[in-house]
Order: C-alpha cells, then sequence, then structure tokens
C-alpha cells in the first residue's frame, strides 16, 4: 500500500497508507487529512483539492489534463508544481509522494 | 417551537403534490414562477427526476419557448462539466432577450474560454482565500452592528433589516462603494433580474434600462478615479488595473457589474433568509446547533444546498448530444435545475432532510461546478459563517411569526418578506 505524506499549511505533517488505486483526494478525506475539500467529490469539476506537488516527484506524476488545467484557473496561487489531488490516483510506483497544501482551498 | 402555518402549508404541498402527479408529463414547466411562489415546484422535479430526468417543456411565455429541463444531479454535473458542448455564450436564464434591453449585456458568467477565463481571472483573486482573511473582521464588525440594531419584542421584516442590509453592507465593502449610497447597490441587483414577462409587478423595461444607466454613470465615474490612482484591493480598482479588464467598453463593464451585484447580493442575500426559515422549520435541528456552535461549519454548506438560491443556470447546446437517453439538438436550450439535483437521493443520502450535521455537507449543486463555479463561494460562506455565529451569541431566541413571501421567478430562489420577533 502507497504512503503519502500531506504538509499542512501551518507545518503540521500527515502520512496516510492507502490501497492502490486510491486518488490523492480520497486518501486525505478519507483519513481526514484537513485542507483538502473535494467539493465535487473528484469529478475534476471543481479545485478544492488543489495541492502542490514535492518536486522531486513532479516528473512521475504525468501532465495535467485540459480539464484540469481549465479547473486549476479556480484555485488561489497556482504554481507549476500546483495539481488537483483527484487527478492523481496512487500506485506503488508513488510510495513516498509528499505534497503540499495551500492556504485554504477556494 | 411549533413552525407557523404548517397545517396551511402541508395542505397546500399535499394539493400541489397530487395536482403535479395528475398533469400529463408533457405539460410540467418546472420554469412556471408561480412553483416558487407557492414553494411547489419540488413536486414536479420530484416527479421528473422519477419517470423523465431529461425533460422537454413548453414555456408560454414568449423568449422562453422549448427549453429541456434536466433534473438528475449526476446529469447536471455532466452538462455543467461539458462546456464546449453546452455552451454559456447565448445566456445564464432561459429568456432569451430581456425585453427592453437595447443589448445583451456581455458578462463573464455569460461567455465561454478563452474570454471567460482571462475576465474571471481578473476578479478571482479578491475573492482568494488569502483575501478573505482580510475581510474577516470588517465583516464581523459590520453584522454586529446590524444585529445590535434589530429591534427587540417587535416584529420586523428579516429580509429588509438582515439579509438585504448584511449583503448590501459586504458589496459596498468589496467595491469600496460610498456606504451612504449602498442601497443603491440593493436597487439595481434587483432591477438588473427583474422581467415583466414573467412578473407582473417588475419594472417596466423602460425604467430598468434607466436604472441601469444611473448605475453605469455611477460606477464609471468610481472607475475614472480609481484607474488614475495606484492599484488597490477594491474590485473597482482591480478591474481597472486588471491587464484583461482594464480596457473593457462600457457595455461589458456594465454586464460584469451586475454579474457581480447579483452574484453577491441575491444569492447570499436569500441564503440569509432561507437558513433561519429552515432552522425555524427543524426545531430539532436549531436544538442541535445551540447545543454545538461548531456545527456552524456544516450547518453553512447545507443551508445553501437546502436554500439554492439560483434554482438553475441555463445552457445552450452547440452540437448535437445525446443527454440521459434524449436526444439534444444544436441550438437547444437547457435548464439546470441546480434546486433539484440537490434533492436527488440517488446522490446526496437523505436529500430530502435538513440536517446540520451532515456527512458530506459542501457536495451540493448550489455554486454550480465546472469553469462557471461560482467565484465568490468562500466569501459567501464565510459572510454566513459570521452571521451565525454573531447570531447564536447574541440571541436565545429568534422567532419566525409568519409565513414567508417568496419572489416570483424561476431563476433567483428568494424571499422579499420573513416576519420575525426577538424577544427582549
Amino acid at each position: 500500500m502507497p504512503r503519502v505524506t500531506f504538509n499542512g499549511f501551518t507545518g503540521e505533517a500527515r502520512t496516510v497508507e492507502v490501497p492502490v488505486g486510491t486518488t490523492l483526494m480520497r486518501a486525505a478525506t478519507d483519513n481526514g487529512v484537513p485542507g483538502i475539500d473535494g467539493d465535487c467529490g473528484g469529478n475534476c469539476a471543481c479545485a478544492t483539492c488543489h495541492v502542490y506537488v514535492d518536486p522531486a516527484w513532479c516528473g512521475r506524476l504525468g501532465a495535467r489534463t485540459a480539464t484540469e488545467e481549465d479547473m486549476l484557473n479556480l484555485a488561489a496561487e497556482i504554481r507549476s508544481n500546483s495539481r488537483l489531488a483527484c487527478q492523481i490516483i496512487l500506485t506503488d510506483a508513488l510510495n513516498g509522494l509528499v505534497v503540499s497544501l495551500p492556504e485554504a482551498q477556494h | 417551537m411549533k413552525p407557523i402555518d404548517s397545517l396551511e402549508s402541508a395542505a397546500l404541498s399535499t394539493a400541489a403534490g397530487a395536482r403535479a402527479a395528475a398533469l400529463p408529463l408533457e405539460e410540467l414547466n418546472p420554469a412556471d414562477p408561480q412553483g416558487f411562489v407557492d414553494d411547489t415546484v419540488g413536486h414536479l422535479f420530484e416527479r421528473l427526476r422519477r419517470e423523465d430526468p431529461v425533460h422537454r417543456s413548453h414555456s408560454p411565455v414568449p423568449g422562453i419557448d422549448g427549453y429541456w429541463s434536466v433534473t438528475r444531479y449526476r446529469d447536471i454535473m455532466h452538462v455543467d462539466t461539458n462546456h464546449h458542448i453546452y455552451s454559456s455564450e447565448d445566456g445564464i436564464t432561459l429568456m432569451d432577450f430581456p425585453p427592453g434591453d437595447e443589448q445583451k449585456l456581455p458578462m463573464f458568467i455569460a461567455m465561454d474560454p478563452p474570454k471567460h477565463d482571462e475576465q474571471r481571472k481578473a476578479v478571482n483573486p479578491i475573492v482568494a482565500p488569502a483575501n478573505l482573511q482580510n475581510w474577516q473582521s470588517l465583516i464581523r464588525e459590520r453584522t454586529g452592528k446590524v444585529l445590535d440594531s434589530l429591534p427587540r419584542d417587535e416584529t420586523f421584516n428579516w429580509v429588509d433589516k438582515v439579509s438585504i442590509e448584511l449583503t448590501t453592507y459586504m458589496l459596498a465593502t468589496l467595491f469600496d462603494f460610498p456606504l451612504e449610497d449602498r442601497r443603491l447597490l440593493t436597487y439595481w441587483s434587483d432591477i438588473a433580474t427583474a422581467n415583466k414577462l414573467t412578473n407582473p409587478d417588475a419594472p417596466e423595461p423602460e425604467v430598468r434600462m434607466a436604472g441601469l444607466r444611473k448605475m453605469l454613470e455611477y460606477f464609471t465615474r468610481l472607475w475614472n478615479e480609481r484607474v488614475n490612482a495606484p492599484p488597490r484591493t477594491d474590485l473597482i480598482s482591480m478591474l481597472a488595473h486588471g491587464p484583461a479588464t482594464r480596457s473593457m467598453g462600457a457595455a461589458e463593464l456594465m454586464g460584469n457589474l451586475v454579474l457581480l451585484i447579483v452574484g453577491g447580493n441575491d444569492t447570499t442575500r436569500n441564503s440569509m433568509t432561507g437558513g433561519l426559515l429552515a432552522l425555524h422549520d427543524h426545531p430539532q435541528e436549531m436544538a442541535k446547533l445551540r447545543a454545538n456552535p461548531a456545527l456552524i461549519e456544516s450547518l453553512v454548506p447545507e443551508i445553501i444546498r437546502w436554500q439554492t438560491p439560483l434554482a438553475y443556470m441555463r445552457r445552450t447546446a452547440l452540437a448535437d448530444a445525446e443527454l440521459g437517453g434524449k436526444q439534444i439538438r444544436k441550438g437547444d436550450k437547457l435548464a439546470m435545475w441546480y434546486l433539484s439535483g440537490n434533492r436527488d437521493e440517488s446522490a446526496i443520502p437523505e436529500a430530502d432532510r435538513f440536517i446540520v450535521d451532515r456527512e458530506r455537507p459542501r457536495q451540493h449543486l448550489s455554486f454550480g461546478f465546472g469553469i462557471h463555479r461560482c467565484v465568490g463561494n468562500r466569501l459567501a460562506e464565510l459572510q454566513l459563517k459570521i452571521l451565525w455565529e454573531e447570531l447564536l451569541r447574541r440571541f436565545e431566541r429568534i422567532e419566525v411569526v409568519g409565513a414567508p413571501t417568496r419572489i416570483r421567478s424561476s431563476f433567483v430562489r428568494g424571499f422579499s418578506h420573513l416576519p420575525v420577533r426577538i424577544p427582549g
């Protein structure tokens, strides 16, 4: 089971372990990690699961889709490592993934 | 606390339910505003979700005519997120052309990409979470002032004294608009959505356009002052200095102002009234909230779901498409009935119940989904959160002492009057 670490905006970190195939968004919401809302339930239809991917991992996640690009426009403070967590599916290859949370979801 | 007029409204509701069940399917026309005035449209939606979830109606109102009603949560999500097929460019209400309008007002909610994206981006930062932190203490202070000035032991109209006053204050704050003139914003918001064809009490089209021209003059003056001054954080200054918006023409400026004024006014205003009414109608939920004010976190999205202050958004098909087993033709218009999707049991457990500690309260359609999702959603939530924190802190009882008067509109789902009394 892949492990993933969420670094909160004010510094506190949470590491959770989830079954292969879980989205990064669900990994947070199912484990009560604060800071990820997931209002649309994982349809890439809002931007409330915005995360910043640790630069070391950016190359291993694949590219954003056009829809994800569209929806990221709704988020605050988009950076080159911004992703929507509902679009990242966790696999063993992503074991150890580290992401940081924005100040709040918009 | 016993809900007032509960017998009368239960009788009305049963009769309306029987009527909705007896009508031939093809006669069901949810856009008829009467169903919103008497709050019986829910029966139509309940039947449509079950029997004909993507439903073709004909409205007798010229300018509306034929349209599709999309009533299930998942189909609404599909339409809302497929903006390449379902366009906003022909407008967001079913009426094709507001009567008496010299031209259609261009506003980013009624645009497709790429222009939509550019203009929205100019507005986005003002209502971003970091910026909201700065507004918080000002909203709380102004909310407290309004609540402290409410009459005690006497019946007053909650809509006017609380909902309109607070949302208008907020808009004036966002625009850095002269506070003493703030009720002009309310008036402009009201006339911007007024429609003589569906509401006989609406102002004449000439009166309406004259009012909107006054609005444009007023804002043009503020714009000119701010475009020549260093950039500030109010919305007009942001638009006047934003690369995507600083060269807007007069019509586009008016359109986007109408959008921000209506978007920030009619919506939250009606959630402020609808929330009090919902808690009054569900005394056990009010008791839960009183016992645990931390539930305000989930109360706020639940109020927004329950009220659904914008009952639908319109889209227009850019190509033939299939939706819920129906053949949509290029050029057809569709109403995504958020009000119906928000009561869809197949997507929201116990959707017909108002539950202040609901498990996933944020998964509702009231803000829309996809690229047009409400830009001010976090601000709306913040205003409601502060309102309920300050209400619970101040008043042990808030009594709804009569039935509400609802607005004659199938688009803005709201109230003009709610009699309330706060024991002194």
